[in-house]
């Protein structure tokens, strides 16, 4: 069970004056209960990336195989991918249209052409797993504050079940209590259900904490590809793109090069803490 | 899919029809049309396609690209030379069968039509390909100032104009990303009856009203924090101005214009 693209190239606008190469020849597994983090400035292409694992933009060149099948395949249900590769857009409120919450998030279990029953049993686990209880039921989606709307449009995703969640910039536009807030649900998905998470986002801050592997994209390639530890060793080259390591990454390498003994493969506040603690110590 | 549209698409080069006066290219579309309808002989269309074909080159937009402009009104097309073909009574007969009959009257006038259509496609898109919707409806405004004096309110309409067109491809943008969305969620636009197909739209048009609505007044409180309050007393960073190349553009169509009624009265 693992998403597997090979060389997969995707042109924009191919043939007019305004052609762009968004993925370039892009190679890379995504194994069954991983939690990774796509990263990339603007542009880089994650987005479009992002939009093949579930068939919605067909690559120019190259493959994806879904569980060892192409799913460029003759008879490959593509309806039956988009219910295991569940996808959430950036600003994913945008796509609210009943008129009141619970209907909306039975529309994507509605589409798989479930029974009644099994739709309304989703869609009331769909909204328990992001933190909405049942008073909320009847409330007209446009009423909700910002983070609720997001959270309804996330558990219409969920409703349908999927192996693979990916979220595009889950926490643009929320204040840091509203992003805390949905990255560790997210993570709770991810520990509780055991499904694949792939978070997009162009901040490292905000994934270093929650993921086992860090990709970077960069004019449509894949250029950093592991764990966020070894990633952040590059934080010289990430910067030249136009990215940062988390600012502890800093605060450790300064010390290093001041010769505090400290190790250079602290990604989190919590580690530095420890590392810098157990430094004076030893000092002393 | 949505993207494919050419009609009324802007070419980014950089030429002489580009740099002239949209006021000069707004009257240069306007003489083309009217050329067009005086046309009525081979010799006329003759000089209305070097015409043509000279502002084309000048346009340094590629041919084929104005010519896909066409597909959108191919059904157009179909129909009205078909008509022409049958319909159309005559003394020279040349094929005649069951209730068809095909004059040679028949055959040059939907060959005159096509080609007639055809022209005024490719005139008026040069104009909207050379042209950015900004430069358009500032040339709309200054060249239509005069009916401000009959209290036609002509800068609220250019401004409207002007949003309109700002947005299109905005909401093209948004359509494309709320249809996605919506069949990441399993919906389906494509399969089912028209009624079907009508109801799987529902789920498009919902948000995309909505963030119209938004959009409109999210721009509202924007113009008015920027103490917008309509066209009274409003001057222009980048006035009007003709050049040179602009008294020439006119020159050029009104020597065109002329050619066309001399060889209309003297043929």
């Amino acid at each position: 069970m693992a998403i597997e693209l090979k060389k997969v190239s995707y042109i924009y606008g191919a043939g007019t004056p305004m052609e762009v190469r968004a993925l370039d020849q892009v190679s890379l597994t995504i194994p069954d209960g991983q939690f990774i983090g796509l990263i990339g400035h603007t542009g880089s292409g994650k987005s479009t990336l992002i939009q093949h694992l579930n068939g919605l933009i067909k690559a120019t060149e190259g493959d994806i195989l879904y569980n060892g099948r192409s799913i460029y395949s003759e008879g490959f249900s593509m309806k039956e991918l988009r219910s295991k590769v569940g996808l959430v857009f950036q600003y994913p409120e945008h796509q609210l249209f009943e008129t009141d919450v619970f209907t909306d998030i039975c529309f994507g279990p509605k589409n798989l052409g479930l029974d009644e029953e099994t739709i309304c049993a989703r869609a009331r686990e769909a909204l328990d797993l992001v933190g909405m209880d049942s008073s909320y039921d009847k409330a007209s989606p446009f009423e909700l504050s910002g983070g609720q709307k997001r959270r309804v449009a996330i558990a219409g995703v969920l409703a349908m079940k999927p192996e693979v969640l990916i979220l595009d910039e889950p926490t643009a536009g929320l204040d840091p209590r509203g992003r805390d807030e949905i990255l560790d649900q997210v993570a709770r998905l991810h520990r509780e259900q055991g499904i694949t998470v792939v978070l997009v986002s162009h901040s490292m801050e905000d994934v270093a904490k929650y993921v086992d592997r860090i990709i970077v994209m960069n004019h449509g390639k894949a250029v950093f590809d592991g764990i966020p530890k070894e990633v952040f060793k590059h934080y010289k080259e990430l910067e030249q793109i136009g990215l940062a390591a988390p600012q502890v990454t800093y605060i450790v390498h300064r010390l290093r090069e001041q010769g505090f003994p400290i190790s250079d493969d602290i990604t989190t506040v919590e580690e530095a803490r420890e590392a810098i603690l157990e430094g004076i110590r030893k000092k002393r | 899919m949505i993207r494919d549209i050419t009609i009324g698409q802007y070419y980014q080069t950089d030429s002489v029809l580009h740099r002239l006066d949209p006021r000069t290219k707004l009257m240069g579309t306007l003489v083309f049309i009217v050329s067009m309808f005086l046309a009525d002989s081979w010799i006329g269309y003759a000089v209305s396609a070097a015409y043509l074909a000279m502002i084309i080159r000048l346009s340094h937009v590629p041919v084929g690209f104005i010519v896909r402009g066409l597909k959108a009104v191919m059904i157009l097309l179909l129909i009205s030379v078909s008509f022409n073909l049958f319909l159309t009574a005559g003394e020279h007969e040349i094929l005649s069968f069951w209730i068809i009959h095909i004059t040679w009257e028949g055959v040059q006038q939907a060959v005159f039509m096509a080609v007639r259509l055809i022209f005024l496609i490719m005139g008026s898109s040069l104009m909207t390909l050379t042209t950015t919707p900004n430069q358009l409806t500032d040339g709309l405004e200054t060249g239509l100032g005069w009916m401000k004096k009959i209290h036609v309110p002509v800068h609220e309409i250019s401004m409207m104009m002007s949003i309109a067109l700002r947005f299109i491809p905005i909401l093209v943008d948004e359509t494309d990303k709320i249809m996605k969305a919506q069949m990441a969620r399993g919906a389906d636009f494509e399969s089912g009856n028209l009624i079907e197909r009508a109801k799987a739209l529902v789920p498009i048009l919902v948000p995309l009203f909505v963030s119209s609505v938004r959009r409109a007044t999210d721009l509202a409180m924007a113009m008015e924090a920027r103490c917008y309050h309509g066209g009274e007393n409003r001057t222009r960073m980048k006035p009007l101005r003709y050049a040179g190349r602009d008294r020439l553009g006119y020159l050029v169509m009104a020597v065109y214009l002329g050619l066309m009624i001399a060889l209309r009265s003297l043929l």
